[in-house]
């Protein structure tokens, strides 16, 4: 019993501040949200060809990149390919959207803040059970979900709780770009959730299949096997940026 | 019966394709059985379409006590008599070309798909199955019945169908069913290298980035004729190495919780994330994405960066410390953990098992030692073994392989080779197959590239740890109760990704 105890004190109180106090500090290479800063002094297209996933284009009548966080894997090819340093990665984590047209950056485009899901904030806000469904999923998004259960994130203080039956969930998270293979299963269990429910796709192949985008075996993402409510980019997202698109759709974290 | 000589190589080297010696199937078979009395073990056996249309088979086999790695290539017959049978080690290898090819290993015990590929992947076959339906194993008696589980299952896990065959609360049989992953990979790296090909490499088993790039680029570095500089081996050496650190200390922390010991499963899910955000210290990225590149890799280490690494990485000894001893420590998690879920050694070599599993059925493998590349060709790593094969020993030998990698990272981080950490990637040579192996934190990682007349990849075959060790699990549930699964299934945590690709 000592030992539990001195364990226990030698383990400390470990769950962060945030959101009454700072978030975690993240590392300083951590590729976040990207920034277009400025306008393309000549034409190259470097970055567009430099994107293993098409995930940036150029804008025709700004003739300045366009990226597509929903398809981009931060990778930061872009970025070092630019020879005038005009893409850039920054620190910032928070990514998520309501709706396919925030996900894109451009020079002057500000971060749309997902706008608090009507449905979600009224019968949600204060508790949330989802069912996960990984669909092709690498096991890293799924990974970096798992870890908001754990004491450092504990995402139950927020009534945010990932049960074991679609029949007890409210909604969906879904990770993986939905392979042909899962596509049935994923759809069974959207079916088994009951109404009123919501969808939540997590990383670049949940919102547009990602590095497997094009592939035959999958589908592009969710989107087009059932409806989407929020956005949440990366590759995979940090914690930080899953935590805080969850926060930002039921209305606990704002601004 | 004097057999033909395989082709002889080594581990991270290219060779040239007419090199390796084309035989009967018969002759093939012989010599592979042959050779296993000498402890040598099937690691991958891609299979292609010649020019001619033919499909041709290629044994690659690693034989652990000369560090060698060994080639034959048959054409194969259709139907081939099937070499499960006398060398079990085949019989997921069988199942795949069978599978992908659309011949049949005439006598093969269980044949089955294993990944379900969808009709646009399945080289023109008029009808696929569809995914998860097959003949399945069948009880019949008296209080007996069968438990399904799956394809998407209670917790946040990847999805896999289980059906158990049981009598009253007694496993007789698992059967599993995988496929549901499956995305493509091997079919999309044809063609390459690419601009996706290092991406797959990094997603097609996400818990396994540094394992799985790193086996990609010692085949294209092999086929380039380059050598990466050893202050790059050192980083990648560290990559991997806090990637095995952070899953087995995540691994322990699953396993107590599922005999209900929630301290240690508390602590260990938080110091996890401590071991994952030194790999985003390197790199930026929590799984080391963008790390490891063809040359070397991506990113250095500057001093302060290394000290930092040194201080978390003394900060995590001493919190994983704490938190692992006290459940080893605990009666009640002890009788709980011993004689579940045992696998004998003599099951685990039959079968081909490899890594963490098989080590605890008391083979001692690993490819950091017995076929040692990147910076373990100067320092070398203890292998950790247990021998009662059950999920104590599966929990144990994790324990002592954190340990173990722990030393290691700190030896590297201190003496640190000088030196650049990338170069140029010339084009791949044309017509060479190269092998590469790597210990990745499950267990063996085995990558076959072959290039093609322009040097582009005419196939690349992928063979996660998870390949040969599903079945390892199902005979591991054998005569257990139903409701140890989850631990079972904890003991060996399998990709699902990795195995259906």
């Amino acid at each position: 019993m000592l030992n539990y105890l001195k364990t226990r004190i030698k383990q400390k109180y470990r769950t962060m501040a945030f959101p009454d106090g700072p978030p975690p500090e993240l590392p300083d290479r951590f590729a976040g949200r990207p920034l277009v800063n400025g306008t393309c002094k000549k034409e190259c297209s470097l970055c567009v060809s430099a994107c293993p996933v098409n995930a940036v284009r150029i804008n025709p009548e700004s003739g300045g990149p366009v990226i597509d966080t929903g398809r981009c894997i931060f990778c930061r090819d872009c970025a070092e390919s630019c020879p005038e340093e005009i893409i850039q990665f920054t620190g910032e984590y928070s990514l998520s959207a309501s709706s396919p047209e925030d996900l894109l950056v451009q020079a002057g485009s500000q971060y749309n803040v997902p706008a608090g899901n009507e449905l979600a904030e009224k019968l949600f806000s204060r508790s949330l059970k989802l069912r996960q469904v990984s669909a092709g999923g690498c096991n890293a998004c799924e990974a970096d979900t798992n870890v908001l259960g754990t004491l450092a994130w504990d995402i139950g203080r927020f009534g945010i709780q990932f049960v074991a039956s679609p029949r007890h969930a409210d909604g969906l998270l879904i990770t993986g770009p939905v392979t042909e293979n899962m596509r049935a299963a994923l759809k069974k269990t959207y079916d088994a959730v009951p109404d009123p429910k919501i969808v939540i796709a997590v990383g670049a192949c949940a919102i547009s299949g990602g590095i497997y985008a094009g592939h035959p075996e999958q589908h592009n993402g969710a989107k087009d096997i059932v409806p989407v409510d929020l956005y949440i980019p990366g590759c995979p997202p940090h914690p930080m940026t899953i935590l805080d698109g969850l926060l930002r759709f039921i209305g606990k974290v704002k601004g | 019966m004097s057999s033909p000589e395989f082709m002889k190589t080594g581990n991270g080297e290219a060779l040239e394709r007419d090199d390796v010696p084309v035989m009967d199937y018969r002759d093939l078979c012989s010599t592979i059985i042959d050779k296993k009395a000498d402890g040598v073990r099937i690691s991958a056996m891609p299979a292609w379409r010649t020019k001619e249309g033919g499909l041709r088979m290629m044994a690659v086999l690693s034989c652990p006590v000369s560090g060698e790695i060994l080639m034959g290539a048959c054409d194969v017959p259709d139907p081939w008599p099937s070499l499960t049978p006398d060398f079990p080690a085949v019989h997921w290898f069988e199942r795949e070309i069978a599978e992908t090819w659309h011949v049949k290993p005439a006598g093969h015990p269980w044949l089955k798909p294993i990944r379900f590929l969808p009709a646009d992947d399945s080289n023109g076959a008029e009808t696929t199955p569809p995914i998860g339906v097959t003949d399945f194993f069948s009880i019949q008696g008296e209080e007996s019945h069968e438990v399904a589980v799956g394809p998407v299952h209670a917790g946040i896990i990847e999805p896999g169908h289980f059906r158990f065959l049981c009598h009253g609360e007694e496993v007789y049989h698992l059967e599993i069913s995988l496929g549901y992953q499956h995305r493509g990979i091997e079919r999309a790296m044809v063609g390459g290298p690419g601009p996706r090909s290092i991406h797959y490499m990094e997603t097609l088993a996400g818990d396994t980035t540094a394992g799985h790039s790193a086996a990609y680029c010692m085949a294209v570095e092999a086929m380039a004729g380059i050598h990466v500089p050893p202050r790059a081996e050192a980083i990648r050496a560290i990559a991997a190495e806090l990637e095995r650190t952070a899953s087995h200390i995540g691994d322990i922390g699953a396993l107590a919780g599922d005999v209900g010991y929630l301290p240690t499963m508390s602590y260990c899910g938080r110091i996890r994330g401590d071991v994952l955000n030194m790999t985003a210290l390197i790199c930026g990225n929590r799984f080391g994405r963008s790390l490891i590149r063809p040359s070397g890799t991506a990113y250095d280490l500057e001093r302060e960066r290394i000290e930092m690494l040194i201080s978390r990485l003394n900060t995590v000894e001493k919190d994983v410390k704490s938190a692992v001893e006290l459940m080893f420590n605990a009666p009640s998690v002890l009788s709980r953990f011993e004689g579940i879920g045992t696998l004998s050694a003599e099951t685990a070599g039959d079968i081909g098992l490899v890594g963490v599993a098989a080590r605890a059925s008391g083979l001692e493998c690993d490819i950091r030692r017995d076929f040692p590349y990147g910076i373990y060709r100067f320092a070398q790593v203890y292998t950790s073994t247990w021998n009662t094969g059950d999920c104590f020993a599966r929990a144990y030998v994790r324990w002592l392989e954190i340990c173990a990698s722990i030393e290691f990272i700190r030896e590297l981080l201190l003496e640190m080779p000088e030196g650049p950490v990338s170069g140029d990637v010339p084009p791949l040579k044309e017509n060479m197959f190269a092998v590469s192996m790597v210990e990745g934190w499950r267990g063996e990682i085995c990558h076959v590239a072959a290039t093609d007349s322009k040097g582009q990849f005419e196939f690349y075959k992928i063979v996660d740890p998870s390949f040969h060790n599903w079945f390892g699990l199902a005979l591991a549930l054998r005569n257990q109760q139903i409701s140890d699964f989850p631990l079972c299934n904890k003991s060996f945590n399998l990709s699902y990704c990795g195995h259906d690709l």
